[in-house]
């Protein structure tokens, strides 16, 4: 069991997503940053499907009433216990009574802390995944509150012996393990990025002008971004000519250009269908660092085409298929050192 | 029959027949979602059917892991999909599911009645008739859950969505925007005018499939008394 005290600025619990229902206009939802999610989850011996809590610019504080592992990745959100700093990408054994809180937001914008065995909540179509707008998922549909308690499944057996082991292995009240995830694994989040960028359906319908600009001028995130999307300001785009667009369904990573030629980029909780144009689609490997960009910060676009962008998650893939590996072993050996 | 298929993203393709809506096409698509669904073959998440074409969603993971890593999974997809459609029988009329929705029109349940009587130069007897007279398409359910997009508004129906959007709409309004009309599933703000209410629920979160409508659905609007939006209503709740 784990209590929350204070609830940050936003904290849901999600997994990797409702996937099944968008034919019933239930939108995808899950972790904004699923290569953070699946991390930390790994970390502490879960399946990667397992729910975390994402937590968004300031960190909520919690209460653990049971001897447990842990794992934060993603954004750095100064995470402490007893003043003392913890870690992130690396299993923590956490003593029952412990208090895990949140500081600055130092990098990035969204963390991920997983539990061993995984946070234990309703199943609701397929997914434990908060979604706000239709008040789904998670708990009671809503963000985790203070005073909210929650608990997690029963960690996988070689977890369970971890735990017993550091328990009587140690006095204190955290301790990560002395390993962590290679630094090359480990992304970096900056003020700037360039992301690849296939072309949208109706990137031919924009002027020779504006496509010049969504290549070669940055955009800055706006303040009004959520987890549905976030407006880009630059310079405006404009269609060649005005035109009506039936609703077509969109996904995540969609850019859509409303008439007033500020692209606004799809994330987790986006709807299922939209009636804008779209200019541009952002390939799969870089939403996880479009997800720790925060307001202010800038993007730019780099064309790409879909065989290349496949190529590049696949890789993507392939290196998370090792590092779970790797992991495993690491996990079962670490009860030894 | 003439379609093109074009990535959305590097994990989903649409399939488009022609841009414009035409009854015969859109259920050619409709066909290939069922194929689909028979078939389930093991790349594919979810399919979305929209006005004039349908989504695929797929796992080019699995693609690979198939077929090898020297082929793009889009082309892979691309290829499946065009035999899939070779294959889907032409035009079969399959039985539709007609579903009634009773609404109760005007008074505290529909506020805009009566501005929308007086726009379109009708009674608000005549407003009510004209819109549950006809037989509505469900195009698609979109943009929220269990949201319907149905066909044909009567042309003199047709009225400007309203200038300050209402911040809150309750679930089960029916209302007109523009050339549309529809439900509202969940509470949420709105634009539209709204003419009444329905105490069906058109998204229950822990129902198989959880919305009450489903693409290619056909719909009535049925006008109910006061007294029978309470009972219904108190018989859901």
């Amino acid at each position: 069991m784990f209590t929350i005290i204070r609830s940050g600025m936003l904290t849901t619990i999600q997994d990797l997503g409702r996937h099944g229902y968008q034919q019933y206009g239930v939108s995808v939802s899950g972790a904004m940053d699923t290569f953070a999610h699946r991390i930390a989850n790994l970390l502490v011996g879960n399946d990667e499907q397992q729910a975390t809590l994402e937590m968004t610019l300031i960190g909520p504080a919690i209460l653990f009433e049971d001897d447990t592992f842990i794992s934060i990745c993603g954004a750095d959100l100064s995470p402490t216990i007893d003043n003392e700093p913890l870690p992130l990408w690396r299993p923590i054994f956490v003593r029952k009574g412990s208090k895990l809180s949140f500081g600055f937001c130092k990098n990035g914008c969204r963390a991920y802390l997983a539990i061993a065995g995984g946070i234990r909540v309703a199943n609701v179509m397929g997914s434990r995944s908060t979604f706000l707008k239709a008040r789904i998922g998670g708990v009671q549909g809503r963000a985790v509150q203070s005073g909210d308690q929650l608990s997690s499944y029963s960690p996988s057996p070689y977890i369970t012996k971890l735990i017993e082991r550091f328990t009587c292995m140690t006095t204190k009240n955290h301790l990560p393990v002395k390993w962590h995830i290679s630094y090359e694994c480990i992304p970096h989040f900056n003020k700037k990025h360039t992301v690849f960028i296939m072309k949208g359906k109706h990137f031919s319908q924009f002027t020779r002008d504006s496509q010049e600009h969504f290549f070669t001028k940055p955009f800055t995130i706006s303040m009004n971004s959520d987890r549905m999307g976030y407006r880009l300001k630059g310079t405006p785009l404009s269609l060649v000519g005005p035109k009506e667009y039936l609703s077509e369904p969109v996904t995540f990573g969609s850019i859509q250009v409303p008439t007033n030629g500020r692209p606004i980029l799809l994330m987790a909780d986006h709807p299922t269908t939209g009636g804008y144009p779209r200019i541009g689609e952002v390939a799969s490997v870089d939403l996880p660092l479009i997800a720790q960009l925060k307001p202010g910060d800038v993007l730019s676009f780099q064309e790409i085409s879909v065989q290349q962008a496949q190529r590049l998650l696949l890789e993507r893939e392939a290196m998370i298929g090792v590092l779970k590996q790797g992991i495993k072993l690491a996990l079962k050996g670490a009860g030894n050192t | 029959m003439t379609y093109s298929i074009y990535p959305l993203g590097d994990q989903a393709v649409t399939i488009e027949l022609e841009s414009e809506l035409n009854v015969a096409q859109w259920q050619k698509l409709r066909q290939l979602a069922q194929t689909l669904e028979h078939i389930k073959p093991d790349w594919l998440i979810e399919y979305i059917p929209a006005m004039t074409t349908l989504t695929v969603l797929y796992n080019p993971l699995i693609l690979q892991k198939q077929y090898g890593a020297k082929h793009s999974p889009y082309e892979i997809v691309c290829e499946e999909i065009n035999i899939l459609f070779k294959q889907t029988p032409p035009h079969t009329t399959k039985k539709v599911k007609q579903i009634d929705i009773p609404v109760c029109y005007g008074g505290q349940l529909g506020p805009d009645l009566l501005d929308v009587a007086q726009y379109t130069k009708l009674t608000p007897k005549e407003v009510i008739q004209l819109h549950s007279e006809r037989t509505y398409t469900v195009y698609m359910i979109g943009f929220a859950p269990g949201f319907p997009y149905l066909g044909e508004l009567n042309q003199k129906l047709h009225i400007p969505q309203r200038t300050s959007p209402r911040l809150f709409v309750p679930a089960g309004s029916v209302g007109i925007g523009g050339e549309q009309t529809g439900v509202y599933p969940l509470d949420s703000p709105g634009n539209w005018q709204i003419i009444g209410q329905t105490p069906l629920a058109l998204f229950l979160e822990n129902a198989d499939p959880p919305s009450l409508l489903k693409s290619g659905d056909q719909i009535r609007f049925v006008p109910i008394s006061e007294a029978e939006y309470t009972t219904l209503r108190n018989k859901k709740g």
